[in-house]
């Protein structure tokens, strides 16, 4: 464990004595009116530092990240479009940013305006009756979706457990369902890569409360079969939930709605561009249709002549999901971004979205060979098996290299339909050199796994560390700096 | 058209690529009954100024505390932010990067959460802590699930001076897993009622909530009935507010199993409650139950230090339904600010931030009581907020500071019902200078039984 070497961390920097940033102008002495038993007996041991030592060390670190300001980032479902930087100015204004979550209705006409305005229009583009934008996380959605679900079974006094997921799902829609209670059913894909309604004819009888599907799917493909799908549940009297991971190929094209669904969930940080953080936050807003809600998350907001509140009194609902509102500071910059695309800009990114996926599929296909197809929606999934068989290099080495070639990799090993998978999304904002760039680089990987496949063994060498040691991280994960 | 960006011959040249004649026949696996023929009722597109100017105004419709006296909290706290924190959050290297599964061109994000956990691994002085959670609530939720499923057992319990949003969060959370919630008393001087607690534990208690300060503001004292906790079987689950360990007893040194907390005082705008960020930190052995995500420090292959994600079979993506949660983002970007702003203030600083905000609330609260007809509710110590009773309804005390542009707290009646009528929660951190107290006061002296019976 010694074998660390933490100098490069904050910790490293500290010095003893070394303040970074005073609270008070004048010393203030430890508090007198507290019992020594409640008061903490010996130092919390944070580091010790300048406020330019600060500065350095972020500004050293954030070179270290790959992000897509900087290149292409085709994270497949991930949706990794331009961030306009507007929508972070909208955030940041006072009156948004500074705004209690306890202050009264009244105070904050302007915040629930936008609240209700967003459920408004994530209801128009689904084609749904009903919004939350509470859920915090697409995760969160999914849960809100299935806890409307039991609701609404419950209310009517029936008893279904199983919620069918095909196995080319999101790992989140099966972990959901065992947090709600559910217990997951996984089913084959069929030949085409969509739903086989034989398949699923086999799986559904009256103990299915819901099917949870992503559409387009996780193979980029749209379910064509879908209306008779929706149908077919809805027959066995079970609910439809469409996770709206991949909504940025359908916004303004075709609406859930109108597939039949009941409820899905938008990830306001994948479709409706805020930034994805490093891992969040996201936003997860749960839309439905009326028969569902009853059930929404409180508090709901309300408008009565043209005044907004929001409204705790819903006897049937599944309670809260957050602490207050969910992401306000999220919706806030979705709303922006729709404001600034409009109806017509939302078509022009869906379309060009779908444009862009299908260049690039074109433009690999024949070195990359995608199983179900180089036609597609928003993205797609490529094979990396022929370079494995041929060449003795993996998806694996494909991906490593690729950031050599400063791009971030595509999603890899997932779907699990596919082998040696490569999952690419590259979204609306790129231009076609863009494209053109990251096409000639897997081409020219691939004629690297042919030539001297040990480059793509060795990839990474360009990037400040190069791959690394999970094993013994996972046996033995050191996740601290140790005290000394 | 906003943020896209091909001109006519890059569309023609791709659909040839392709080998389409147009970008309609892209979608045509779309039924055709299903094609959205007109576009949506959505207003047309903006100018960046036009939607700048439309936004303004919106904004200006609201009243914000920031621009306010005020002495709100209730979870959430409007704490001094650095200028460095703004400026380096706002790069966009941290910004718009992802989760960072490709550890090779992500250091920058790994490493950043490597120090959050030391900081909340030394603030709960526990040793392991995660990426961060969606928020206070849900964090709480999570580690009470976590204790079920470590206890093998169904009933959670929960004080009555609980946070009450948290409360209705974790229902909500346990409903579908069958687990029970049931109340702990609160004693007259605003903590946990002991013998009442004591006659709850038994064979069937998964975990103990004990948040301190509680939701009145009072300080708790697990370390009088953790042994009987632990004991029974249970495990003692936390809730503490991370600035009030700069000067209070850790979780860790009173043997709690899990702490959890939100960090949106550590750095982040209050923005109407979100987003915010959870934190949840436990003892070793119970690491490979905990949700979220984890990084580990490792070598690279030249042997060089380096971050990676670790555990990763407790995640969704790896164990599907059988995963620890479904939790998949955390709230990278706000832990990136609690960051950096925890190492800004350092030792040093972080300890002053709390003697400032006791030494200011302890100052108010004295301020407040030499006002009469007003008092404290509780006599149990309090760390930055407190309740006070008041010689009217709180809520008409609220509406009258309100107009002279100051936020006088929360009344509990929102939360607690009539009996709580005259209560109100008051919060205070170092932005309350002491004029804001006596103006804070001048409005309470107004309101005071003679005052009004004079009128």
């Amino acid at each position: 464990m010694s074998t660390h070497d933490f100098s490069q961390t904050i910790y490293g920097r500290s010095r003893t004595g070394r303040h970074g940033y005073h609270i008070s102008s004048k010393p203030v002495e430890a508090p007198r009116d507290i019992p020594a038993p409640y008061l903490r007996d010996e130092p919390i041991g944070l580091p010790e530092v300048s406020e330019p030592q600060v500065m350095r060390h972020y500004i050293d670190l954030s070179t270290k990240n790959h992000h897509v300001d900087k290149d292409l980032f085709p994270l497949g479902s991930c949706t990794m479009k331009y961030n306009p930087k507007v929508n972070d100015e909208v955030a940041a204004m006072q009156g948004f940013a500074g705004l209690h979550p306890e202050q009264s209705d009244a105070d904050a006409q302007g915040a629930l305006r936008v609240m209700h305005g967003l459920e408004r229009l994530l209801a128009a583009i689904s084609g749904m009756d009903a919004v939350s934008v509470q859920p915090v996380a697409g995760a969160q959605g999914e849960m809100t979706g299935l806890m409307l679900a039991r609701a609404y079974f419950a209310d009517r006094n029936i008893s279904r457990h199983r919620v069918l997921v095909p196995d080319s799902a999101h790992g989140t829609n099966p972990a959901t369902a065992t947090m709600t209670g559910f217990t997951t059913q996984t089913f084959a894909t069929g030949k085409d890569g969509r739903v086989d309604l034989d398949i699923l004819k086999s799986v559904l009888d009256d103990d299915v409360a819901v099917l949870m599907l992503t559409v387009p799917n996780t193979l980029g493909l749209f379910e064509s079969r879908i209306g008779d799908i929706v149908e077919m549940v809805h027959k066995a009297g079970g609910l439809c939930y469409m996770d709206g991971a991949n909504m940025n190929a359908l916004m303004g094209q075709a609406r859930p709605g109108d597939f039949g669904f009941d409820m899905m969930h938008f990830n306001l940080h994948k479709t409706f561009s805020t930034p994805h953080g490093g891992g969040g936050p996201g936003s997860g807003p749960v839309a439905c249709r009326s028969h569902l809600e009853p059930f929404l998350p409180v508090p709901r907001v309300v408008e009565s002549d043209g005044k907004f509140h929001l409204e705790y009194n819903r006897p049937k609902s599944i309670g809260a999901l957050h602490s207050f509102f969910g992401n306000f500071g999220i919706y806030l910059r979705a709303y922006t971004y729709i404001m600034r695309l409009g109806s017509d800009g939302i078509r022009r990114g869906s379309s060009t979205a779908i444009l862009n996926a299908n260049y690039l599929a074109a433009r690999i296909a024949d070195t990359y060979p995608i199983p179900y197809g180089k036609r597609c929606m928003h993205e797609f999934v490529a094979s990396g098996e022929t370079l494995k068989e041929k060449h003795g290099v993996r998806t694996l080495d494909v991906a490593k290299r690729l950031l050599d070639f400063g791009f971030y990799a595509p999603t890899v090993y997932f779907p699990l339909t596919v082998p040696e998978a490569l999952m690419v999304e590259p979204t609306e904002t790129e231009s076609k050199e863009t494209l053109d760039r990251f096409a000639d680089a897997l081409l020219e990987i691939a004629r690297e796994a042919e030539q001297s496949p040990d480059v793509l063994h060795e990839a990474p060498t360009r990037t400040p560390v190069r791959r690394l040691d999970e094993t013994s991280a996972n046996r033995s994960p050191v996740i601290t700096v140790p005290t000394s | 058209m906003p943020y896209t960006y091909h001109t006519d011959e890059d569309r023609k040249a791709m659909l040839a690529v392709i080998g389409v004649k147009s970008e309609d026949e892209l979608i045509d696996v779309i039924p055709e009954k299903f094609h959205l023929r007109a576009l949506l009722p959505i207003e047309k597109g903006r100018t960046e100024p036009e939607t700048l100017r439309a936004m303004g105004i919106i904004s200006r419709q609201n009243r914000p505390a920031s621009h306010m006296v005020s002495f709100m909290g209730g979870g959430i706290y409007e704490h001094t932010v650095p200028s460095v924190v703004n400026n380096l959050a706002s790069r966009p290297e941290f910004a718009t990067a992802y989760t960072p599964y490709q550890p090779e061109a992500s250091q920058g994000t790994l490493q950043v959460i490597f120090e959050f956990q030391t900081h909340i691994s030394r603030l709960t002085r526990l040793p392991v802590a995660n990426a961060s959670m969606y928020d206070g609530a849900t964090a709480l939720a999570e580690a009470c699930l976590m204790a079920a499923k470590i206890t093998r057992r169904d009933v959670v319990l929960v004080p009555y001076a609980l946070n009450p949003r948290y409360l209705k969060v974790l229902k909500s959370y346990v409903t579908g897993q069958k687990i029970e919630i049931r109340p702990v008393g609160m004693s007259p001087t605003g903590d946990i009622d002991e013998a009442s607690l004591k006659q709850e534990l038994n064979d069937r208690v998964a975990a103990v909530v004990v948040q301190t300060p509680n939701y009145f503001g009072a300080l708790e004292k697990p370390w009088q009935y953790e042994k009987d906790i632990h004991a029974a079987g249970a495990l003692l689950v936390t809730s503490v507010d991370p600035v009030s360990l700069s000067i209070l007893r850790p979780p860790g040194a009173y043997n709690a199993d899990i702490a959890v907390g939100e960090c949106q005082p550590l750095g982040n705008s209050m923005s109407f409650g979100g987003p915010l960020v959870g934190f949840m930190a436990c003892k070793q052995e119970y690491i490979r139950s905990m949700p979220g995500r984890i990084v580990s420090a490792t070598h690279d292959v030249d042997g060089r230090q380096a971050y990676v994600l670790t555990l990763q079979t407790r995640e969704q993506h790896i164990r599907r339904e059988k995963a620890t949660s479904n939790i998949c983002t955390n709230q990278g970007l706000l832990a990136t600010r609690s960051t950096i702003y925890m190492s800004l203030l350092g030792e040093h600083g972080f300890t002053e931030l709390g003697r400032v905000c006791h030494e200011r609330a302890r100052r108010l609260a004295a301020a407040i009581t030499a006002c009469e007809g007003f008092s404290l509710q509780y006599s149990a110590p309090f760390f930055r907020e407190f309740v006070i009773a008041c010689p009217v309804d709180a809520s008409a005390v609220v509406e009258a500071a309100r107009k002279e542009g100051i936020l006088a707290g929360i009344p509990l009646s929102r939360y607690f019902g009539a009996a709580a009528n005259h209560l109100l929660l008051v919060a205070v951190t170092e932005k309350n200078q002491d004029e804001d107290a006596d103006k804070y006061c001048d409005v309470l002296k107004r309101m005071s039984p003679a005052k009004v019976g004079s009128k």
